[in-house]
């Protein structure tokens, strides 16, 4: 329903520019694009992304709606969720700083979680682009990129507001030899959260689209299978690695 | 990298898996904004019942501990009680008991003192029977002495 109430909306906006061939259902590296002004935005990325964040919101709201002190049905999940995530930041963040930062963990992973999973189990190839697919929006660079980027801003933000300008002693810590590692920690830690998930679930896309096109039937399914396995370690991986990142900059040392 | 930078670099129309543009800033704000709206919807609703509830589980935990010690206490209180209890009835069986003993000497006393009295009397008696026969039998040998005497005269 959603998606024949979102087609117009993309339909309205400022037709595409690309047009390249379609090869027989196998697209790579071709968007749909919406431009605002100079700017040009990936219309599949955010049109998959609003309808999978819209899925999380309702089941939330949902779940959130009449909660108990006796947990009934949706409230179980989220409470596990919740859960979860409180423990993963805690075990990496620490017992001092992990509140602060549990929303951020916990949206990262439930939004890489929703991307991975919805662009693998939602249908949809049933809405046709005029050029592009929908898709995980995690299969998308863009998105990969600025949520490694918001991670790198999130740990040295936590590094900075917890420690001040002693956060830097982080860098010539056990020994000064370690500051051009240190440094070049900063650009490699983005750059393999982002590509790490960008891969990831574009070669699991890639990999079910080959196996779609070669044996349309059965044969797909345990790579579909592997690939649902893959997308959920993914969204823990990132998440992990996110609040491991931040807990290394609110780490004390000498505590 | 190269490549990357020359196909971010490209001509919109190029597209390209690399192909970085304003989606990334626009996502980012997305993914900040989606974390505000989750923080209010879904982290501090969800936090505050499952914190609630682990407080309300502590302090039950709580309470039931002082309730077992409670019950404990209580408990050891109605076990002194019964040892109390049973020692005062052994007591009370001990003393019963000395009791039937000392009643039982007593009886047993006087039945041997009247036995023995009985027997006493009983043989004064048989004495003086016997006396009594020796007597008659005495007096009944004289006179049949005298009576043989009396024949062997006459003879």
């Amino acid at each position: 329903m959603l998606l024949q109430t979102l087609l117009p909306l993309a339909e309205a906006l400022p037709a595409p520019q690309s047009m390249a061939e379609e090869t027989h259902g196998l697209e790579v590296g071709q968007h749909f694009y919406w431009h605002l002004g100079p700017l040009n935005l990936h219309g599949q990325i955010f049109l998959s992304s609003w309808i999978l964040i819209g899925a999380l919101l309702v089941m939330v709201i949902a779940g959130t709606r009449q909660m108990k002190r006796k947990p009934l049905g949706l409230q179980n999940l989220l409470e596990f969720l919740w859960d979860y995530i409180r423990n993963l930041s805690r075990e990496q963040i620490g017992e001092a700083a992990y509140r602060d930062w549990m929303p951020f963990i916990g949206t990262l992973f439930l939004f890489i979680f929703f991307c991975n999973w919805g662009g693998a189990l939602v249908p949809w190839r049933l809405v046709r682009l005029p050029s592009g697919e929908l898709g995980a929006p995690t299969a998308d660079i863009n998105t990969t990129v600025a949520m490694a980027l918001l991670v790198s801003l999130a740990y040295f933000y936590a590094g900075l507001s917890r420690k001040g300008l002693r956060y830097f002693e982080y860098y010539v810590e056990p020994t000064p030899i370690m500051l051009p590692f240190k440094i070049v920690e900063d650009f490699t830690k983005p750059l393999s959260l982002s590509f790490r998930l960008f891969g990831n679930i574009l070669a699991d896309e890639l990999t079910v689209s080959v196996l779609v096109l070669l044996v349309p039937l059965f044969v797909p399914l345990p790579m579909m299978l592997l690939g649902l396995f893959t997308s959920a370690i993914q969204a823990l991986i990132f998440a992990t690695l996110a609040a491991y990142y931040i807990g290394e900059a609110v780490h004390e040392e000498h505590a | 990298m190269i490549s990357w930078f020359l196909l971010a670099e490209a001509p919109v129309s190029e597209g390209g898996l690399f192909d970085l543009d304003a989606t990334l800033p626009l996502m980012a704000v997305q993914v900040v904004i989606l974390t505000f709206i989750l923080n209010k919807l879904f982290f501090q609703p969800v936090g505050r019942v499952v914190e609630e509830r682990e407080g309300f589980v502590a302090i039950s935990h709580k309470d039931a501990k002082e309730k077992l010690a409670q019950v404990q206490g209580l408990e050891q209180d109605l076990k002194l009680q019964l040892q109390q209890a049973r020692q005062e009835a052994q007591a009370v069986i001990a003393e019963a008991e000395a009791e039937v003993d000392t009643l039982h000497k007593a009886a047993l006393g006087e039945a041997k003192a009247s036995a023995a009295k009985l027997r006493e009397k009983d043989r004064a008696e048989i004495d003086g029977q016997r006396a009594e026969a020796r007597e008659v039998l005495a007096v009944e040998a004289r006179q049949l002495a005298d009576l043989i005497v009396q024949r062997l005269a006459t003879v």
